[in-house]
């Protein structure tokens, strides 16, 4: 019934956040999956959770792996925006933006539409594959 | 000769209208907000250097005139971005900060998702800020944007800058913002907030209960007087000179 309070799109999963002031991600933060893999964009009675962060903090920000747990599943993923101000000239989204990953770093997607922080070409090595299905940046 | 046949009067040709631009020019004076110092104990010396700071980084640099409601386009020198430099358009939403830390926000809805940047305005990886749109709003806070529709936060990133006159006012847009339904980020309908850009659809009652949070003993708080038109003067008489030379 939460989730339903602000109607933003046609499916029941609401993109735009419920809760009021977002930090950055940690377990239980519900994200919003980016990539157009059929595992994040079908409808499911649950959001997306983050369920553990690999992180020594158990705070998450840019560039992240976190563990979600979608329809059933667990699935890594990585974070590339979120709601919390980070350093100065970096962007900040207004959602916890999250795309879908595979153990090895290979992403589950084809095309990522949202812009992503050019802060993530800085790990070009590890996530080289999901910066090549990424249109825009920012 | 009239149409009547009659000799038309002599009609002397109106008198020319002389517009000083000049004069137009200089009694429109623009002080940026971050050169007024805050309110404080601090010696002015600290202010005194930081001033001659930013003058030095302002003739090497040219920051325009700006408020809040101006649509800018800022490029900054990225090490990981192509070519080296990232453009980012958007509405500027905020300018906070005193001396060289002032900051100001701009804001934009890119794919349907709000992006907001916080750039400083004399951080030497900006290489340059050009602005699109120069125009007030009713509020210097639009952080109402957030929970408003993201059609009044989107702007086209290849936007043609919007001529304007030299010796024109500034144009105050008196837009009147539409909101996504409740809940909102802050409580935008309380007087606290004193918000004029947004057309609140809420009903009488809810409009009534906010007013109950209003402290209408603050306006007349003497204390909380911070008259800066003394400083103001000083600060761009200083300015100017440094800068002309």
């Amino acid at each position: 019934q939460g989730l339903l309070r602000r109607s933003v799109s046609h499916s029941f999963l609401s993109f735009a956040s419920i809760t009021g002031a977002c930090r950055a991600i940690q377990k239980l933060t519900r994200v919003r999956v980016v990539d157009n893999s059929a595992l994040g964009n079908t409808p499911y009675h649950r959001p997306p959770k983050c369920i553990h962060v690999y992180n020594k903090t158990g705070v998450g920000k840019v560039g992240d792996t976190i563990l979600l747990a979608i329809k059933g599943e667990k699935k890594k993923a990585l974070i590339v925006g979120h709601k919390m101000p980070g350093p100065t000239m970096t962007p900040r989204f207004d959602s916890n933006n999250v795309v879908l990953i595979e153990d090895n770093g290979n992403p589950i997607g084809t095309r990522i539409k949202t812009p992503i922080p050019y802060i993530l070409r800085q790990r070009e090595g590890e996530f080289s594959k999901v910066l090549a299905i990424a249109r825009n940046f920012v | 000769i009239n149409s009547d046949g009659k000799p038309a009067k002599f009609q002397p040709p109106p008198k020319p209208v002389i517009i000083d631009k000049q004069k137009q020019r200089e009694e429109r004076r623009f002080l940026s907000p971050e050169f007024i110092p805050p309110r404080g104990r601090t010696d002015p010396l600290k202010f005194y250097i930081e001033r001659k700071d930013m003058i030095q980084r302002r003739k090497v640099f040219n920051i325009p005139e700006f408020y809040v409601g101006s649509v800018l386009a800022v490029t900054t020198a990225d090490p990981y971005a192509n070519e080296k430099a990232s453009r980012f358009v958007g509405i500027c939403i905020q300018r906070g900060g005193k001396g060289l830390g002032a900051t100001f926000v701009l804001r934009n809805v890119i794919e349907d998702q709000g992006v907001e940047i916080c750039y400083e305005l004399y951080n030497p990886r900006i290489q340059a800020i050009e602005v699109l749109k120069l125009e007030k709003r009713l509020d210097d806070n639009l952080m109402y944007l957030r929970d408003a529709l993201p059609e009044y936060s989107t702007f086209d990133m290849n936007m043609k800058p919007v001529s304007r006159l030299d010796h024109e006012e500034i144009p105050v847009n008196k837009l009147q913002v539409r909101m996504k339904p409740k809940p909102w980020s802050k409580r935008w309908e309380r007087p606290k907030y004193n918000i004029k850009g947004i057309k609140f659809e809420l009903p009488e009652k809810k409009m009534k209960e906010a007013q109950k949070w209003s402290q209408p003993w603050l306006e007349f708080d003497m204390l909380r007087e911070y008259d800066t038109s003394k400083i103001e003067e000083k600060i761009w008489k200083e300015v100017n000179e440094e800068l002309k030379k």
